[in-house]
């Protein structure tokens, strides 16, 4: 049983003295991820604020000027311009001014006081459906309320009030959304290419070949490359939640150690998958492409930028076999939810389970085409 | 179908030898690249393998060192299997390939202690060792230093001290003199005569001819076939390389081309290079050498010596090689016509 590991401890020795050597490579791969988070973190906010608006008020009463002002108070509108005509209107529209116009008529506080229905026209620009959808929801909601209010006088309570609340990230902060996942993103990143490019240069100098000449045995000379980088995607993992909860505050609910546990399957999956690389590329650009690769699926399939469960099924099927998925799954999980090992367990299981198949393969193809070629 | 081509070199008698190939055959999809080679290479021999680039010197070595399956044939080194037993034999074998396999941005001590423990020494066995090859190798004043700021020549002492660090009794070089200074060439070949004075055997590749002359056993192979096996000083007797009733003359002249081109219409001159400042011509044995000096100064040709000539080794792989050319046109032609039974 130790036969098959053989050549375990001095490879791991090696690839210490590498580490160590290279200490500029490690520097910024370590320090990169944390410049993208930070870019991420403070770039990407997926509320939707202050939308350019454009009002033709043909009326101008009290009226119409309180509708606005409440239409303004909610924070979704940004009254850019105030125009005059229909054509103004949609001249400013059509021109990308603004993406929202509303109009009011003439007879609108008429109508009103004569209490019939007044009629508000809102143009949406549909080009971005986040925005369009968030204008028609406040835009209705603000008119439903308005009419409830004048319906039922001297502000008697409304029948049935639904109060939504929203749990775990209660002012929906983007950071606290996507930070989680972007750090499994980010490790994979890491993890991947280290140890990818580790082999892949062994390959490019004749080291590899020198290796299969002496008795040490593939599973040995995997798992020797294997750990010190496990050990550099941990520190790293810990790295980047550091800057996570203290530079953009975002809270740990759960328990950080059972974090940290389950990462390690992760961080394995990883390493494999890296391993798996350089099992087919013979250089160090071929590694790269291939990398490539894998991070893209982890970007999309994942859940970290689209909800998994709206993916076209065939995407969704896809996504199980993206083991971000199942890290993303555990990280917003205990960071934002704050569960335990046992909602958790089956993604790290899954995560191991992936990690070993890939890892055996990886082996597998060494000892044929690597041994064999 | 596998010819034992001129053995004239059985190994030590009593002992097994450290090498012992019988038609090893490998093929790459439909090239073969291998075609039967069989020899055998006693313990404690330089045995020099040469042949042109992609004749499958190193396919050759892969082959013996359990790098490759064999497609046909068998072999055995250092009396093991190397079908069913390649894990033992890499255990007691030496390799070090054409680019020096070492880590450059390693120390020459820490290069040295992870080729020792691939090799499972034991902490003591590891520190002796090292002072040993440190001191055999004359590594000591680059201890500290990292393998990519060695100059050629400590590279090769360096992996060589990798390759023997764990005591093989057989070592594979594969050119271990490929780009290196002359003084490290000669260098090298001093510590593998002193190596295989303690009994280590050598397999080495080389494309050098003076390295060649240095083997005690040497073997060329030609795309695939092996087409001559023995020692320098027999292989230069062969039939093939010496007809009977010719003998080799070295021609000095300053006006090389012309006298090339002169000797060649003498009839009787069988066949003529040059080399350097002078020619060397295969020639009937009853012409005449003042004869031969006659004819060729008779276009004004300035002739200075002419003697006779033991073959270099590079005579001998150019005739074999020719020999085996022109056989190869005629395939119905027996492969064996090509080379000389030995008398």
């Amino acid at each position: 049983m130790r036969d098959i590991f053989r050549g375990f401890g001095a490879v791991f020795y090696k690839e210490t003295l590498h580490v160590r050597r290279d200490f500029a490579t490690l520097f910024f791969s370590l320090i990169i991820p944390l410049l993208q988070m930070l870019l991420l973190g403070y770039g990407i906010d997926t509320n939707i604020r202050q939308i350019n608006t454009v009002v033709f008020n043909a009326d101008g009463r009290r009226e119409s000027r309180e509708l606005l002002d409440r239409l303004k108070n909610s924070d979704t509108f940004h009254m850019v311009r105030y125009v005059n005509s229909d054509a103004e209107m949609n001249d400013v529209i059509v021109g990308g001014k603004a993406r929202v116009g509303i109009k009011i008529p003439v007879d609108y506080s008429d109508k009103l006081l004569h209490q019939m229905s007044a009629q508000v026209l809102v143009l949406i620009d549909g080009s971005d459906s986040s925005v369009a959808g968030q204008a028609i929801n406040v835009t209705t909601s603000i008119g439903l309320d308005e009419s409830l209010r004048r319906v039922l006088l001297n502000n008697a309570p409304f029948a049935v009030e639904m109060r939504p609340k929203l749990l775990f990230n209660p002012d929906s902060r983007s950071p606290n959304f996507f930070l989680p996942g972007l750090t499994a993103i980010l490790l994979l990143n890491v993890t991947t290419f280290l140890t990818a490019f580790s082999i892949v240069r062994e390959k490019e100098r004749g080291t590899l070949e020198q290796l299969f000449v002496t008795p040490v045995r593939p599973m040995g000379l995997l798992l020797g490359k294997l750990l010190p980088y496990l050990g550099i995607g941990f520190f790293e993992l810990l790295l980047i939640l550091t800057f996570m909860r203290f530079a953009f505050h975002v809270p740990i609910h759960g328990n950080v150690f059972l974090l940290a546990f389950l990462s390690l399957p992760y961080i394995f999956v990883s390493l494999s998958l890296g391993i798996l690389i350089s099992s087919k590329a013979n250089t160090q650009s071929e590694a790269m492409q291939l990398a490539f690769l894998t991070i893209l699926p982890s970007i999309f399939f994942s859940g970290y930028i689209f909800p998994r469960e709206t993916m076209p099924k065939v995407f969704y099927v896809i996504s199980y076999f993206v083991p971000a998925s199942y890290f993303i799954n555990i990280t917003r999980g205990v960071i934002l939810r704050g569960a335990g090992i046992h909602h958790l367990w089956l993604d790290g299981f899954a995560l191991f389970a992936i990690g070993a198949f890939l890892l055996i393969i990886a082996a597998r193809r060494f000892h044929k085409k690597v041994i064999m070629a | 179908m596998s010819e034992t081509p001129q053995n004239t070199n059985g190994g030590a008698p009593g002992t097994d030898p450290a090498i012992s190939a019988r038609s090893l055959v490998r093929t790459f999809g439909k090239l073969t690249a291998v075609k039967g080679v069989s020899f055998e290479v006693a313990k404690g021999e330089i045995f020099g393998f040469l042949g042109p680039n992609g004749s499958g010197k190193t396919t050759v070595i892969k082959m013996l060192t359990g790098l490759l399956p064999l497609s046909g044939g068998d072999a055995t080194v250092e009396g093991l299997n190397v079908r069913t037993d390649s894990e033992r034999v890499r255990e007691r074998i030496g390799y070090m390939s054409q680019n020096f396999s070492l880590y450059p941005d390693l120390t020459v001590t820490e290069n040295l202690t992870f080729y020792g423990r691939i090799y499972s020494l034991s902490a003591r066995r590891l520190k002796n060792r090292m002072q040993e090859v440190i001191e055999l190798n004359g590594l000591g004043p680059y201890l500290n230093r990292l393998a990519s700021q060695l100059s050629g020549g400590w590279k090769q002492r360096l992996a060589l001290g990798c390759a023997m660090l764990h005591e093989p009794k057989l070592l594979f070089l594969d050119e271990p003199t490929a780009g290196i200074d002359p003084v490290a060439r000669r260098q090298l070949w001093d510590l593998l005569f002193e190596l295989s004075s303690h009994g280590i055997t050598f397999f080495v590749t080389t494309h050098y001819m003076d390295e060649a002359e240095r083997c005690g056993h040497v073997a060329y192979i030609y795309y695939g076939k092996l087409i001559a096996d023995g020692t320098p000083n027999t292989l230069r007797e062969l039939p093939d390389v010496q007809p009977p009733g010719t003998i080799r003359v070295e021609i000095t002249t300053p006006e090389v081309t012309r006298a090339l081109a002169r000797a060649r219409q003498i009839k009787g001159v069988r066949s003529a290079t040059i080399f350097g400042q002078s020619i060397h011509a295969l020639i009937d044995d009853h012409l005449d050498l003042e004869d031969l000096r006659l004819q060729l100064s008779r276009n004004g040709t300035a002739v200075g010596e002419i003697r006779p000539l033991a073959p270099s080794l590079e005579d001998v792989f150019v005739e074999l090689t020719y020999k085996n050319q022109a056989n190869s046109n005629h395939p119905e032609a027996a492969p064996e016509a090509t080379e000389a039974k030995h008398a």
